[in-house]
């Protein structure tokens, strides 16, 4: 590889804007690609990061100052049996790409993130859950077969059975001890390409998160939407969607509906307003004053219960409906906080997070709850209980009280058993992943990554907050 | 070679930038480190003398900053790629570069003239800012972002009759930093050229004649910084030079050739 490196130093950011990382930005086509970057990078002396379409909320795809693989070239599609459900793909190709294959054919990805923007390598890095957690688990509970180059050169091939303890330390590996190169995933049949869903609210946190635990069990998927503006009595309230999949005869015309163009995210918002210009008319609402009027108008809408049939796409894409829409965000991005509570803690934790934000007028614009069961992947996020995400809002003068208070939300969380997601949070300190993850499972991981990756060649900003540099 | 503190990871909630400021060890060069690293930037500190600029660094890192000493001679050009592919993994990436180094050495006298200075000065003042803005150029113009400041002189406006040389190595840097400026503003990079007039450093003393408008490094350094925040293009510090300059500029030849300064 006889390239000038400076002429791909690149200004790398996250998904909301909020971190920029210069990097060397290498495009992957093939494996072998991974194989001679790895050369140069120990040849210079740098680090080496792997990238898919860099919509992390933090800096898991970030490595500033070293090499960073972008792997959106290595997007083939390998191989597809309708038949048994069963789909092979270089690590570049994204979810969109996933369901659009394989939905026509009467298949749906089993786990799919609010976003289709992302790929493969990184859905498995960071092992992604969907609304359907508490059902299927995570993405890693369905890969049948991934291969992965180490920093050595080496190809390895793991599957649950097959280098087991390596299937599920680099599934949730953040990318630290390989890069995934082809993954095997097993599709679930569905039966129509809509999806029936109940909307409900909630007027407080006890119910909102009771409905979550007593619905979860007769829907596929759930999911809460939480006004983090409403206080004292009303604290937690929101809406409730749980949607049920349709079984085989529920509609009368699936051919039609498991067409690509019936599943298509609209452009335009009522048929006028352009979605890509959204960000212009949401960002001067972008403050405490106008999102607590646009939190309580979406609550006042939720007030009336219905059921009603979506797209699949429509239903799972939130984040997809106006591109940009964290453009909205302004100048310094927007950070996610996204903390995963046992089922008895979570109440009172969820409480106190958010009357402290409420205090401290730092209130979040957008708070999203969901239900989970724990996993066996080493770097594991989930409990049996729920997350809360919350978004908010980064500008130069909030930067430090925001700091102050998210170590206050880790400290709460924490003692009280909560975990943290490393694709979303982008605030959490080696000492609370400590806590959480626990001096075995790190020691473990350490372990794997000293046998993967000898030499230290892959890191990323993400690494290097949580486990500090290794060279 | 580099005294490194614990780099801590740039958050959302705690952003770095990072810099690389070349001459760091004293005078104008120091003045600035000490106000970017309050200003949040982890910087590579870069100079000949090894221990000035650890003491800087010690200072730096004991309030909080970060920053990383690196021994270098700018005139070694050779060792300029490999070294700056260091500075910037060490610092995780790189939004500036400051290039202050200089040296001023008078050939002595109206009557004397003397090659090897001559040299030395476009080796230090010139060259070696070639060398290492060229790759930190192209790096930045990738990237589609950066800050590329050069620190030149008012020397550099006029040719003299007291130091030819440092005249045309400053003159050559000016219209290197343009060039480049010409080049880069429509990649989203700033290029400021910063022409400072006299300063109350260890350069000053060399100087034989009166220096009017002399300030300290501090003044200057602020003075840059502010002019970096609102990404200027080109700045005379004290900003009386501008006009000093103005009317030296426009000095007819016939009367400059006349002049003793």
């Amino acid at each position: 590889m006889s390239f000038n490196l400076n002429t791909t130093f690149s200004q790398l950011e996250n998904f909301g804007h909020s971190l920029r990382a210069p990097s060397y930005r290498i495009a992957i086509k093939r494996t072998e690609d991974i194989y001679d970057a790895f050369q140069l990078a120990k040849k210079l002396g740098l680090t080496v990061a792997a990238r898919g379409t860099g919509i992390s909320y933090n800096d898991a795809s970030l490595n500033g100052g070293g090499i960073v693989l972008d792997m959106q070239g290595m997007n083939q599609i390998e191989e597809w049996d309708p038949a048994s459900g069963v789909i092979r793909c270089e690590s570049g190709v994204t979810l969109e790409q996933l369901w659009q294959r394989v939905e026509p054919d009467g298949w749906w990805p089993p786990v799919v993130s609010g976003t289709m923007k992302t790929t493969l390598g990184g859905c498995l890095g960071a092992n992604i859950h969907g609304k359907n957690n508490f059902q299927v688990g995570p993405i890693g509970e369905h890969v049948v077969e991934f291969t992965a180059m180490l920093p050595t050169g080496a190809l390895v091939t793991c599957t649950p059975k097959k280098n087991a303890d390596l299937f599920y330390a680099m599934i949730s590996g953040l990318g630290m001890l390989g890069v995934f190169t082809s993954i095997t995933l097993k599709m679930k049949r569905i039966y129509s390409g809509l999806i029936s869903v109940d909307a409900w609210h909630v007027t407080n946190l006890r119910d909102h998160l009771n409905d979550l635990r007593e619905h979860a069990p007769t829907h596929d998927y759930i999911v809460g939407w939480l006004d983090a503006f409403a206080g004292r009595k009303n604290l937690g309230r929101g809406q409730i969607h749980g949607a049920r999949q349709l079984n085989e005869g529920e509609d009368p015309n699936p051919e039609k509906t498991m067409r690509l163009p019936f599943q298509h995210l609209p452009d335009r918002f009522f048929g006028v307003l352009s979605k890509s210009k959204l960000h212009y008319f949401m960002n001067p609402m972008m403050n405490n004053f106008g999102m607590r009027f646009v939190n309580m108008g979406r609550y006042a809408l939720s007030l009336r219960h219905h059921t009603f049939r979506q797209s699949h796409a429509a239903f799972h894409f939130l984040l997809d409906y106006a591109p940009e829409w964290e453009r909205s965000f302004g100048r310094g991005g927007l950070i996610q906080y996204q903390s995963f509570l046992p089922k008895e803690t979570a109440e009172d934790a969820w409480r106190e997070l958010l009357q402290l934000s409420q205090r401290r007028g730092l209130p979040s614009y957008l708070g999203v709850t969901k239900r989970h069961r724990p996993d066996k992947f080493l770097l594991t996020h989930s409990v049996d209980g729920f997350s809360l995400a919350l978004d908010f809002k980064v500008t130069d003068s909030n930067r430090r009280r925001l700091s102050a208070m998210l170590q206050e939300f880790d400290r709460i969380a924490l003692d009280a058993g909560g975990r943290f997601y490393f694709a979303k949070n982008s605030e959490t300190t080696a000492e609370s992943a400590r806590r959480f993850l626990g001096d075995a499972a790190i020691a473990k991981f350490k372990k794997l990554k000293k046998r993967c990756d000898p030499n230290g060649a892959l890191e990323s900003d993400l690494y290097r907050r949580i486990f500090g540099k290794t060279q | 070679m580099s005294d490194s503190p614990i780099p801590a990871s740039p958050t959302p909630l705690n952003p770095r930038r990072r810099g690389i400021v070349l001459g760091a060890s004293d005078g104008l060069g120091a003045a600035l480190a000490r106000q970017l690293s309050a200003e949040g930037f982890s910087l590579a500190l870069i100079a000949r003398r090894a221990d000035k600029l650890n003491a800087l660094c010690q200072e730096i890192n004991s309030q909080d900053g970060q920053a990383w000493a690196y021994a270098h001679n700018v005139s070694d050009y050779d060792a300029v790629p490999a070294l700056l592919r260091k500075i910037v993994a060490d610092l995780g990436g790189l939004d500036l570069v400051i290039y202050v180094a200089s040296v001023n050495l008078p050939p002595g006298g109206l009557d004397k003239y003397n090659f090897e200075n001559d040299k030395q000065m476009i080796e230090v003042n010139l060259i070696g800012a070639m060398a290492w803005l060229t790759p930190i150029a192209e790096m930045f113009q990738s990237a589609k972002a950066g800050q590329i400041v050069g620190i030149s002189s008012v020397a550099g406006d006029r040719g003299r009759v007291g130091n030819p040389g440092y005249n045309t190595s400053k003159a050559g840097l000016t219209t290197y930093l343009e060039a480049l400026r010409n080049r880069l503003t429509r990649h989203g990079v700033n290029v400021l050229t910063v022409k400072p007039g006299f300063m109350k450093t260890e350069m000053l003393k060399a100087a034989a004649g009166p220096t009017p408008f002399a300030i300290e490094p501090d003044v200057a350094a602020n003075h840059i910084v502010k002019a970096m925040k609102k990404r200027k293009q080109v700045i005379y510090t004290a900003p009386i030079w501008r006009w000093i300059m103005l009317a030296i500029q426009h000095t007819p030849s016939f009367v400059f050739r006349k002049l003793s300064f």
